[in-house]
């Protein structure tokens, strides 16, 4: 009993099937059918929100096409449609285009970036030191006894370290100008000084520095760093002074 | 040669060089007694406007010029007759040979104006010589300019003190060279050895020291500073110009002339880097070093009756001394050897160096920098000034009775004279600072 009812059940199946099939070709014959409905035109559309920004900030990109299968923004293929979150650096334009079987349509979209006022300066780093900064570090003024031309101690040690900075910078000149007070004659003064100027120079050569790395002026008490007639402005002028000659 | 000497004998007389111990000297620079010596003012001889201010131009510049010369006692002019002779008919002889005016020598003249000419006859009378009075008689013309009539008086008086005071030619138309910073720059200046016309002659802008003038007075050698050295230059006053002189290593200091003008000496730091004496010829070729010693050496002078001697000033052994030697750096002796002697200056007639002397220096040791004279061979030595500011760089007159010298016994530095005795000291210069003078040979 049961088989026959699966029997019949098979042979409605196919009559059912039968029927569809036979009743498609007898349509064969039947006048062409009207050409099928154009396809739906291509739509696409690409916003950004906010349209403009301050460098570093982020804008929105929104789109949306309809009846196009091939989609891709700023050439990478998205979905129909879709947003995401930008961030450019420069004022940029996105480029959306949708391609469906009506064809291509495209969009366009520009984020204006612009830049902030520059946050208020932090003291830039220092720089490194210069040949200049080396030298006065290193290079610095040596002082007498008076109507005394050898070197103090003082002396002997600010000569060492400045011999050794003058010694690594071959490309250095450096002129060793002597001084006196205000105290001697002009003329003796001017031969005091000279001395004064030479004993550097003599000891710098001898720690090493290359000769033609010295030059030797006197000034005799022709130019004074202090005016005042007291002790203390009197050793300031009783002095080697050293200059960088560039 | 023979005058200098006279000079030297003049000088030398009238200094009592006892031993050092005497500080204060006070003698005359002639024999015996000096002349007395009456200078009406020269009668103006017309009524040119020029007359009045020229006149008087030459009348001062007269009196001083006489007073100057250290040969006479002016008689004060309160005691004059009430005639003043303007030409020889008007001259009484009495009345100014005897009291009150009691005056041995009489100069007296006119001037006029005219057609811008300034004409000016002088005479010079000798009172006790009724006889023939007359010892001079000159007249002079030339453009009516102040400058002029200074010249005149300056001439006038030179004639006056050459036959009055043993043949030697008077100073009044000498000049001195100094530095004066009062453009704001140290630079060589020039005047009369009066202090009138006192004129820039470099505009380096600079530094420039040491000026020393040559012999026949063409040229000024002097020390510059320049780019990178201290350099020996030569100014002409021919050409109102700096002249090329050779440029020598290192720093070069005060130029000093022989008296014939065919040698320089200097100091230079060309060879070592140290200072030493080097000797020249005048175009700057055939160049010597004199001294090899370690230390500053500096000033060199010329014994100006040979040559063949220098005097220099050494820091070799501590505080500056004044040395000699000979031209070629043979026989060094020390002159001086005790506290801080600089700047020698050699008299004209070879026997005397004037310097300037902090004899007893020290730490609190009172004690100023003064103008002394040695006699080169006894090396007794006589001072000078006094008490009175740090005084340097002393400078012979040509005809040895006078020392130019600078002082800051006013404040600040300034351009004195006195005479060679110490006594008549005057202030030359006064606006800004003035140093280091030189006096003309001639």
């Amino acid at each position: 009993m049961n088989q026959s009812k699966r029997y019949l059940t098979s042979l409605l199946a196919v009559l059912f099937f039968l029927v569809l099939v036979t009743g498609c070709k007898k349509k064969q014959p039947t006048p062409p059918p009207p050409p099928p409905p154009a396809p739906k035109p291509v739509t696409a559309t690409l916003t950004a929100n906010p349209a403009s920004i301050e460098r570093g900030q982020s804008s929105t990109l929104t789109w949306s096409t309809e009846n196009a299968d091939q989609i891709t923004l700023d050439g990478k293929a998205v979905d129909a449609s879709g947003s995401q979150s930008v961030s450019p650096t420069q004022t940029t334009t996105y480029h959306l285009s949708a391609t469906g079987k009506a064809g291509t349509q495209t969009a366009d979209a520009q984020i204006a970036v612009t830049v902030p006022p520059p946050p208020p300066v932090a003291p830039p780093p220092p720089p490194p030191p210069n040949d200049d900064a080396i030298f006065a570090q290193n290079v610095q003024d040596i002082y007498f006894d008076y109507d005394k031309f050898d070197l103090r101690a003082d002396s002997q040690q600010a000569l060492a370290r400045a011999a050794q900075a003058i010694s690594q910078h071959p490309n250095w000149k450096v002129r060793i100008e002597g001084n006196c007070d205000e105290r001697g004659s002009t003329e003796y003064n001017l031969t005091l000084g000279e001395n004064r100027a030479n004993a550097a120079k003599q000891a710098l050569t001898q720690a090493g520095v290359t000769e033609s790395q010295l030059q030797t002026i006197s000034y005799g008490k022709e130019k004074p760093v202090c005016t005042e007639a007291n002790d203390d402005c009197w050793q300031k002028n009783r002095h080697d002074h050293f200059v960088l000659i560039h | 040669m023979l005058k200098r000497l006279l000079t030297a004998i003049v000088v030398l007389a009238g200094f009592s060089l006892t031993v050092s111990a005497q500080d204060w000297i006070r003698t005359g620079t002639n024999r015996g007694a000096p002349i007395r010596m009456a200078v009406p003012d020269f009668r103006p001889f017309n009524n040119d406007p020029q007359t009045p201010a020229l006149n008087t131009v030459f009348n001062q510049t007269l009196w001083n010029d006489l007073d100057n010369s250290g040969i006479f006692e002016m008689v004060a002019k309160s005691f004059y007759p009430l005639l003043v002779p303007g030409s020889p008919t008007e001259v009484n002889l009495d009345a100014w040979g005897n009291p009150p005016p009691n005056a041995s020598m009489l100069a007296f003249g006119n001037l006029s104006v005219a057609s811008n000419r300034v004409v000016v006859q002088g005479w010079l009378f000798d009172t006790k010589n009724a006889a023939s009075p007359q010892v001079l008689g000159k007249q002079y013309n030339e453009d009516a300019t102040a400058d002029n009539a200074r010249l005149i008086a300056h001439r006038f008086a030179d004639e006056i003190i050459f036959r009055l005071g043993g043949g030697i030619p008077g100073v009044a138309e000498s000049k001195i060279y100094f530095v004066s910073s009062r453009s704001g720059h140290k630079e060589i200046w020039a005047m009369d050895y009066d202090g009138a016309g006192q004129k820039q002659l470099t505009q380096l802008n600079s530094v420039a020291l040491s000026p020393r003038i040559s012999p026949d007075n063409s040229r000024i050698a002097f020390s510059a500073l320049g780019q990178d050295s201290w350099q020996i230059k030569m100014y002409s006053l021919d050409l109102g110009r700096q002249i090329a002189f050779p440029h020598f290593g290192g720093d070069n200091f005060s130029p000093a002339w022989s008296s014939d003008g065919s040698k320089l000496a200097w100091s230079s730091s060309s060879s070592s880097g140290d200072p030493d004496i080097f000797i020249t010829g005048a175009d700057g070729s055939g160049t010597r070093r004199l001294t090899s010693i370690k230390g500053p050496d500096v000033s060199p002078v010329f014994n100006p009756k040979t040559n063949s001697q220098i005097a220099w000033v050494s820091g070799h052994n501590g505080l500056p001394q004044i040395y000699l030697m000979d031209a070629d750096g043979s026989n060094v002796q020390q002159i001086t050897s005790e506290g801080y002697a600089v700047s020698p200056a050699w008299s004209p007639n070879g026997l005397l160096l004037a310097f300037a002397w902090t004899r007893h220096y020290g730490p609190g040791i009172p004690g100023g920098q003064d103008i002394y004279i040695m006699d080169i061979a006894s090396r007794q030595f006589v001072q000078l000034t006094h008490d009175a500011g740090k005084n340097d760089f002393p400078s012979w007159s040509p005809d040895g009775r006078h020392i130019v010298f600078q002082s800051t016994r006013g404040g600040s530095e300034q351009i004195w004279t006195m005479l060679a005795d110490g006594t008549h000291q005057q202030q030359l210069t006064r606006d800004g600072r003035n140093s280091q003078p030189n006096w003309s040979f001639r």
